[in-house]
């Protein structure tokens, strides 16, 4: 059957679904923190008037580079592919994904794509147009778009062979007693996000090689002279490019659908409602992709109906909300660094998901769009929340994945370095935004001084944390194997298994609990621990 | 003209209409937030009660947001109304973006690059379009924005009250000299403003 391999092999041809996450864990970090220290650049470069450390052409590609990597090669892998391959298989009780070798190939994809991006930078210049590609910038700049796009392509592919995969999984895979209502919220997060990942990622994939048509052919789809129009570039683009946030931010808020209960030993609030805002936002949010083009020119009825959908699909993400506070309430809570960042995650999506509200209002949107309040806006929601459940997730997993736990004092340290440089970064940067100062500006005028110079400082304290959060998770490395199979009283089944989990995950059969989210179970078992039993 | 509302306080009333109502729910999550974690620490409630679900509550907590989103986009749609309904005997000015600058054509044919000369408390209606990437005109003060794109006439417009200086910046991302394309409308009184506009180019 399986052919064992040892040494490199055992993890360059590996089919384990938790191998695969492992090489998807390192490579995924490394563009991270690549992308983090870029944004670093990119901030320190605005925090005086003038040329400092960056030219303008430098500044246009550090931003787009920053885009591109954050977004293709971080926030919507980072989740699914890391902790998704990992845990997916593990929570319905099962001993890999479908389609183990195709799993493998996405990993492989997803390298292939990382290099293309690479050797685009390289070659005649660095691609600069943000990553949206606008046309007809995108088709007339001299840079090289088509390698950077087609970079974006091959990313796409790899994205959607692992929707394919994870949904192909859940319905066919699943442990024999574990109905739909008793799968775990997470791995329901990633049914959700996988459906939008298979359906949403061709628009983009077209709309991609398009681009590459146009460039090289110049055939006129998107070129008015020749009977096209640049705006159905902006409309194919969002229509992944929108529900591609949803990818982005759905596995991370299934993250937090189980740090929470785990940690207040409760069962999580409202978990059918939590289910169904999952599917809910998944529809709902891939058909609002038009509000990021309100100034576009497009008609005014287009933006009464992209408005009118922008504010119905604010709902699901405010049920997910109150669901996770109400979940503490009276539970028994412990503080740790998962839940620290947890917690974090509320606040800082909260803060997002309600600057968005301004967004998706038509006429407060006219004045904000396309500012750094925007900017700010998105990086509450896809740092402050997918990034901040992407390390809640590390903290979380990390002792099941390795079987080491990590020190808290440091985590801790950073965390708080990471929230608190959060905060000073982009709190100032809603108010340039209101004050008028547009994105992607490489200079700007003398009333926007201020805030761009405190924002700088906050830039520099989230990455001294993120950092010092990701070093002390890898010395962890070092150590012998410490950590129990259930370090912190889970109910769900990858706290069945030994940690790290072997090959085939379960080494007895698990127990599938008809409620998900029974502590029953472990809040005996801690009281027995406490009397000494 | 002083029937004319200007579209800069529909736009600013929704935006503290939503920013408020943000503000409440904001502090109300997070003081709840950490009032549990506080409350029912391990060490104070070892044993957690069983609490699943209250469809009341949940119930009330869906009806209730939609209520008041479906509110906020009544507000946002209001203000953007003001800003598209041009009203009459505007003064209407033809704007042509080009990588990296804004020229201005008057209905007296007179020309500028980078900046505008207006009357003040008339309303200033700008015809605007692209001779060749897709740039934005945005004027902050006057809380308007618009994408300038080739093939395409939009337009926007703006009641200037007072006399002064207000900066207009391209907010499209354009290339190299993006950030820096900007420039300044003067307002002026009308009688200054007659002077200038009939005044011969000098170049």
């Amino acid at each position: 059957m399986k052919i064992q391999y040892k040494g490199i092999r055992s993890w360059l041809l590996t089919m384990d679904h938790k191998r695969i996450a492992i090489l998807y864990l390192f490579s995924i970090l490394f563009w991270f923190l690549l992308a983090v220290l870029i944004g670093g650049l990119l901030r320190f470069e605005l925090m005086f008037r003038g040329q400092t450390i960056l030219s303008a052409e430098l500044y246009n590609s550090a931003f787009t580079l920053h885009g591109v990597i954050m977004i293709f090669l971080f926030i919507i892998p980072g989740i699914p592919a890391i902790f998704g391959n990992f845990f997916l298989p593990i929570q319905i009780g099962t001993d890999d994904v479908y389609f183990p070798r195709l799993n493998l190939l996405s990993w492989y994809l997803y390298m292939a794509g990382g290099g293309i991006a690479i050797v685009s930078l390289f070659s005649s210049g660095f691609p600069d147009t943000g990553w949206t590609f606008y046309v007809p910038f995108s088709i007339s700049t001299k840079t090289n778009v088509s390698t950077a796009v087609f970079a974006a392509f091959v990313l796409g592919m790899a994205s959607m062979l692992t929707g394919l995969n994870f949904i192909t999984t859940i319905h066919r895979m699943r442990h024999k007693d574990m109905g739909w209502m008793q799968i775990p919220l997470f791995t329901w997060s990633l049914y959700a996000t996988s459906w939008v990942q298979l359906l949403a990622t061709p628009v983009i994939s077209i709309t991609l090689l398009l681009v590459i048509i146009e460039r090289y052919f110049n055939v006129g789809l998107f070129d008015p002279a020749k009977g096209g129009d640049p705006i159905l570039y902006q409309h194919l683009f969002w229509m992944y490019s929108h529900p591609a946030v949803y990818i982005m931010i759905l596995p991370g808020m299934g993250v937090i659908s189980e740090i929470i209960p785990v940690f207040a030993r409760k069962s999580i609030f409202g978990y059918k409602a939590i289910v169904a805002s999952s599917m809910a936002i998944a529809i709902a949010g891939s058909l609002v992709w038009a509000h990021h083009m309100y100034t576009s020119g497009m008609s005014d009825t287009a933006i009464f109906v992209f408005s009118l959908l922008t504010f119905v699909v604010a709902i699901p993400s405010a049920i997910k909300v109150f669901s996770w506070v109400s979940t503490l309430y009276k539970g028994s809570i412990q503080m740790t660094p998962p839940l620290f960042l947890a917690l974090c995650f509320i606040y800082l999506f909260s803060v997002g998901g309600l600057t968005g509200l301004v967004l998706g209002a038509v006429g407060p949107d006219i004045h904000v769009h396309d500012t750094h309040f925007v900017v700010s806006h998105f990086h509450f929601t896809m740092f402050g929340g997918t990034g901040f459940a992407f390390f809640a997730a590390l903290h979380y997993w990390w002792p099941k994945m390795f079987g080491r736990m990590y020190d808290f004092k440091k985590a801790y340290i950073g965390a708080i370095l990471l929230t608190g440089g959060f905060m000073f970064h982009y709190v100032p940067m809603f108010i340039l935004g209101l004050q008028g100062l547009p994105r992607r500006y490489f200079d700007y005028l003398p009333q926007y001084e201020t805030g761009n110079f405190y924002a700088g400082f906050g830039a520099a304290f989230m990455i001294v944390g993120i950092f010092l959060m990701v070093i002390n998770l890898l010395s962890s490395l070092k150590k012998e194997k410490d950590a129990s199979s259930d370090p912190w009283g889970g109910t769900t089944l990858e706290w069945q298994t030994p940690s790290p989990p072997p090959l085939h995950n379960f080494i007895t059969e698990p127990e599938i609990l008809a409620y998900p989210y029974d502590f029953s179970g472990v809040v005996e078992r801690y009281s027995k621990d406490d009397k000494g039993e | 003209m002083n029937n004319i509302v200007n579209p800069v306080t529909l736009v600013d009333q929704s935006f503290y209409y939503i920013i408020g109502f943000s503000f409440v729910f904001l502090f109300a999550i997070t003081l709840v937030m950490i009032w549990f974690v506080i409350r029912y620490r391990r060490s104070k409630n070892k044993i957690p009660s069983d609490i699943r679900g209250n469809l009341l509550l949940e119930t009330v907590w869906i009806v209730l947001p939609t209520f008041i989103a479906l509110s906020m986009f009544v507000s946002g749609w209001r203000s953007y109304t003001g800003l598209r309904n041009v009203p009459e005997g505007a003064l209407e000015i033809q704007v042509e973006a080009q990588s990296f600058s804004w020229l201005f054509y008057y209905p007296n044919e007179k020309e500028t690059e980078n900046e505008i000369v207006v009357p003040v408390n008339t309303p200033v209606k700008l015809n605007i379009t692209s001779l060749d990437v897709i740039h934005s005109l945005y004027v902050p003060a006057f809380r308007i924005k618009v994408d300038a794109v080739n093939g395409i006439q939009t337009y926007a417009w703006f009641l200037p009250e007072k006399e002064g200086e207000f900066n207009f910046q391209c907010t499209e991302f354009c290339g190299t000299g993006h950030s820096e394309m900007n420039g300044v409308i003067r307002v002026v009184s009308k009688e200054e403003y007659e002077e200038w506009v009939n005044k011969e180019d000098e170049w």
